[in-house]
C-alpha cells in the first residue's frame, strides 16, 4: 500500500496547493459573478457526500447480510466523511446563497433534504460512538436509510421549486469554467481516496488492539 | 349669445391649455417595493469577495482540523498497539 500511497499525498498536496490559482483564473459568471466561484469546491463537496453515502450504505449492507467486521470498518470510515463533506456543502452552500439570493437558509426541497442525509449520517456517527456493544447493527440500519435518501436530495432541485440551480448546470459549463471544475473534482476525489483509506485503517488498527485486549485477558 | 359663447370657449380652452403647461412637472417618484440588484447603488450591494474567502478558508480550516485529528487518533492507537504486543510477547 505505501507505493500507492505516499505519490497520492504528495499529489493531493499539490492538487490542492494548485487549486486556488486554478479557481483565480476561471472567468467570472454572468449574473453571479465573483461569488459563483464558490461552485468549485461546493460542488465537489457534495458529490464526495453523496460518493461516500453510498459507499457507508453498501458497506452497511454488506455487513448486515454477511456480517463481514471488514465492510463495517468501511462504513464507519465513510459514515464520518459523508458527515465531513457535508458539513462544507452546509457552510460555503449558504455563503454562496447570501449574495446570489439574498438569504442565507431557504427550507426548499433541496437543502432541506441535504440537512436531513447530512443530520441521519451525524447521527449514524453518535450511534456508532455511544451507542455501545451491538449498536453496530442499528447504525447499519440508519447507513442504508440515509443512502436511500441520496436520490431525492439529487433530484429535489429537479421536480421541486427550488432557488437551489439543478445538476444539468454541470454540461452547460464554459470551456474555461469546465477545466476549473473538473480539476477540482479530481483533486476532491483523489483526496477523499486518501482520507477513506487512512480512515479505514485505522478502524483496522483499533480492530487489532480490541483482538489483543481479549487475548491478554484470556 | 350664441357669437358670445362661441367665442369665449376656445378663449377658456386656450387660457387652461396655457396654466397646465406652466405648471411643474410632477417629482421623480422614489421607487418602492422591490429593487433589481443592479438598479442598487453601489454602496448597497453586498460585496462578494468576504464570502468567497470565508468559503474557501472553511474548507481549508476543515479539512486541515479533520486531517489533524486523524493523525491524533492514528498516533494513539499506534502507540496502544505497540504497548499491546510488547505485553502479549512477555507472557
Amino acid at each position: 500500500m505505501s507505493r500507492v500511497f505516499v505519490p497520492l499525498v504528495f499529489l493531493v498536496m499539490a492538487l490542492f496547493a494548485a487549486a486556488p490559482f486554478v479557481v483565480a483564473n476561471a472567468p467570472y459568471e454572468q449574473t453571479m459573478g465573483l461569488v459563483q466561484k464558490v461552485f468549485y469546491y461546493h460542488v465537489p463537496s457534495a458529490m464526495l457526500m453523496f460518493i461516500s453515502a453510498f459507499v457507508c450504505g453498501i458497506a452497511s449492507a454488506v455487513y448486515l447480510f454477511r456480517r463481514s467486521p471488514a465492510a463495517d470498518r468501511l462504513a464507519v470510515a465513510a459514515g464520518e466523511l459523508v458527515v465531513l463533506f457535508g458539513l462544507i456543502v452546509l457552510v460555503t452552500g449558504p455563503l454562496w446563497a447570501r449574495k446570489a439570493w439574498g438569504v442565507w437558509w431557504e427550507w426548499d426541497a433541496k437543502l432541506t433534504s441535504a440537512l436531513l442525509l447530512w443530520m441521519i449520517f451525524l447521527a449514524y456517527m453518535l450511534v456508532r460512538r455511544f451507542g455501545g456493544p451491538g449498536s453496530e447493527k442499528l447504525a447499519a440500519a440508519m447507513a442504508l436509510f440515509g443512502m436511500a435518501n441520496v436520490p431525492f436530495v439529487y433530484v429535489a432541485s429537479m421536480y421541486w421549486r427550488t432557488l437551489h440551480p439543478a445538476p444539468t448546470v454541470v454540461p452547460t459549463l464554459k470551456p474555461g469554467m469546465r477545466s476549473t471544475f473538473w480539476f477540482c473534482v479530481l483533486a476532491f476525489m483523489l483526496l477523499y481516496l486518501l482520507l477513506l483509506t487512512i480512515r479505514k485503517r485505522l478502524e483496522d488498527r483499533q480492530a487489532v488492539v480490541e483482538q489483543l485486549y481479549l487475548a491478554l485477558e484470556e | 349669445m350664441k357669437r358670445t359663447l362661441l367665442t369665449l370657449v376656445p378663449l377658456l380652452m386656450a387660457a387652461a391649455a396655457a396654466l397646465m403647461a406652466q405648471q411643474p412637472a410632477p417629482p421623480a417618484q422614489t421607487p418602492e417595493g422591490f429593487v433589481p440588484v443592479s438598479s442598487l447603488p453601489q454602496v448597497d450591494q453586498l460585496p462578494a469577495a468576504p464570502l468567497l474567502i470565508a468559503a474557501y478558508a472553511f474548507v481549508w480550516v476543515a479539512l486541515m482540523v479533520y486531517i489533524w485529528l486523524l493523525w491524533r487518533r492514528m498516533t494513539r492507537v499506534e502507540r496502544e498497539l505497540a504497548d499491546l504486543q510488547r505485553r502479549v510477547q512477555k507472557r
